[in-house]
Formats: C-alpha cells, structure tokens, sequence
C-alpha cells in the first residue's frame, strides 16, 4: 500500500504544476464571465476535462442551447474513447476504485498509466491515488483561479506548454520502450495530415477513424505477411 | 439556473464517453478491440502531441519559433537525462521565456 501511494505521488508531480497553473487560468476566465466559485468548482469536480472545461466557459456565457452543448462536448472529448479502449485490459479486472478511475481518466492521468512500469505495485493502490492526486491538484486550482480572479502578480502566458512537454516526454519513453514504431509514424502522418486539412476544432474525429483503419489495414497486411 | 443544466449536460457526455468502452467490451472483447487496446495507448500519445500544437501559428516560421525551439530542447533534454521531471519544468520555463519576452 505504502510504495504504491508514494509512486503514484512522485508521478503525479509530473502533473501538478500544469493542473494548478491551468486551473487557476480556468478560474480566472470564469470569474471575467461572471460565474464564481460555485460553477468554476462543480465543473472541476464533475467534468474534470481542461480543454472541455475552457471551452465551457464560452458556452456558458452565451449561454448556448442544450443540444449544441452536448454535441461541442461530444467533440472536444470524443478522443476518451481511445483512453478506454487502451485501458480496458487494466482497469478491467479492478475491484476497488473502479468507477472513480474510469471517470477520473484525463489526458494527463491516461498518459502516465499507460506507460507505467507496475512491477513490485499494487495496480487498485496505484491507479486509484494517482487519480485522486490528479483531480484534487486540478480542483485546487480551479477554486484558486476563482478566488484570486485578476490579481495574480506573475505572468503565467506560456505555462500550458508544461501539458505538451508530458505527452511529448511519454512519446519518447514509449518509443525506446517498443521495438515497433510503425503505428506511432503513420498516427503522427496521419494527426499532422488531419489537422492540416480539417483545422483545429474539426480535426480530432477524422484523424480518429483514420487511426482506427489503418490499423485494421496494418493487422491485416502484416496478418497475411506472417502466414 | 440554466448555467447549472448546462454543466450537468457537460458533465454527463463527458463521463459516457469516458464509461463507453467499458461498458461496450467489458463482458466479451472483440479480438481487434484487444488489439486496438495494445497499440492505442502508444498512438495516441502521437495524436495528443499534435493536438497540442493545434494552436501554434504557422503562418510564418518566426511565430512557431518558441514551440520549434522548446520542443527541440525537450527531445534532446529527455533523450539525454531520461529525468521528466527536469525535462517538463526545465522546457516550459524555457518556453514561456521564450513567448514572454523573445518572440512577442
């Protein structure tokens, strides 16, 4: 139990400094729309997604219709999906936690289990603290931005980069970590090839389904290879 | 009031994208899905990395100069000391140095 919850806090580290930083930016921007603690609280506890999250903020303020709500959601968060799948065969068979995990897996939480070395840990242990670590990091700063508002003396432009510089770090670790880098190549062609094209709110769905097949076509081809 | 609705409504899509593998494959699995399971966390992370940069600005090669030159130190960095704490802090002081006051 011990080991456990003090690796899964060594790597939520990782992560702290982005989610309290970005957090605050959350806060901020709602208290410069007019929504106060209340909301900037109940959707850093119940959505617990940061780029849904600031793109709530928008749609809140207009305010906008239910089912475009839905549907803006709908985008910006459809890539979970492929968090899931991933973790299907891990979370699966848990016991304790297990609806708190699944709820609680963001880009950031996604990213470090995915890659994680669990010798000599306790996956329930593990993966329940590193969530609750994550959320409660992201929850303080969501109240901190509401809190303090404008007044905050520093200048923190640039700090979301932190985000980039995980995922980025999590991409080279995998690649020396597998010997088949085949998928990684063609999901980086096909992601920069999508964005290019469909642009930067469209480009997530389609560059997803573009994933997806090829994929089904690289099993296929390296399936009547092997025979 | 309607605010609250609305983050309901936020809240709920949210945790049925996140439910729906598990609940779609959770008593038989497909075998591509397994398959699927073992490659995605691995591409993924590629379409993360590039969701990231969707806001940078190529418009010219000036603009994209802080996250060209920060990403290029976090490769090197990480290749080099295998540490993410370091490389994580050490490249998003050296980027927000860079948007603050080089490339403004």
């Amino acid at each position: 139990m011990k080991k456990s919850v003090k690796e899964a806090l060594k790597d939520s580290l990782m992560i702290m400094p982005g989610y309290i930083v970005l957090g605050i930016g959350f806060g901020v921007l709602m208290k410069s729309k007019g929504f106060g603690l209340l909301h900037s609280f109940l959707m850093a506890v119940f959505i617990y997604a940061g780029s849904m999250q600031y793109v709530g903020v928008e749609l809140l303020a207009l305010p906008a219709g239910y089912l475009n709500v839905f549907l803006m959601t709908l985008t910006v968060n459809i890539r979970h999906l492929f968090y899931g799948i991933g973790m299907l065969s891990r979370y699966k068979a848990l016991k304790r936690h297990k609806i708190y995990d699944i709820f609680a897996l963001t880009d950031e939480t996604f990213s470090v289990v995915c890659s994680k070395n669990m010798k000599g840990l306790n996956r329930e242990d593990y993966y329940f603290f590193l969530s609750l670590f994550d959320h409660l990091y992201w929850i303080t700063g969501c109240v901190l931005g509401s809190i303090l508002g404008n007044i905050l003396p520093v200048d923190l432009t640039g700090i979301e980069f932190s985000m980039t510089v995980l995922f980025l770090v999590i991409v080279i670790d995998q690649w020396e970590k597998n010997k088949d880098h085949l998928p990684v190549i063609l999901s980086f062609a096909i992601s920069i090839a999508c964005l290019a094209y469909f642009g930067r709110d469209k480009f997530l769905m389609p560059c997803m389904v573009l994933i997806i097949a090829m994929l089904f076509v690289l099993r296929k081809i390296r399936g009547v290879l092997h025979e | 009031m309607n605010s609250y609705v609305l983050i309901a409504v936020m809240a709920l899509t949210t945790i049925a994208i996140r439910f729906a593998p598990f609940l779609l494959f959770s008593k038989k699995t497909p075998p591509f899905i397994l398959y699927l399971g073992s490659v995605l966390p691995y591409c993924t992370m590629a379409m993360l990395v590039v969701f990231c940069f969707r806001d940078t600005d190529t418009s010219s090669l000036y603009s994209c100069m802080p996250e060209i030159l920060a990403g290029i130190y976090a490769i090197l960095l990480q290749k080099w000391r295998h540490s993410s704490s370091l490389t994580i802090v050490s490249a998003t002081v050296l980027y927000m140095l860079l948007v603050q006051r080089v490339y403004r």
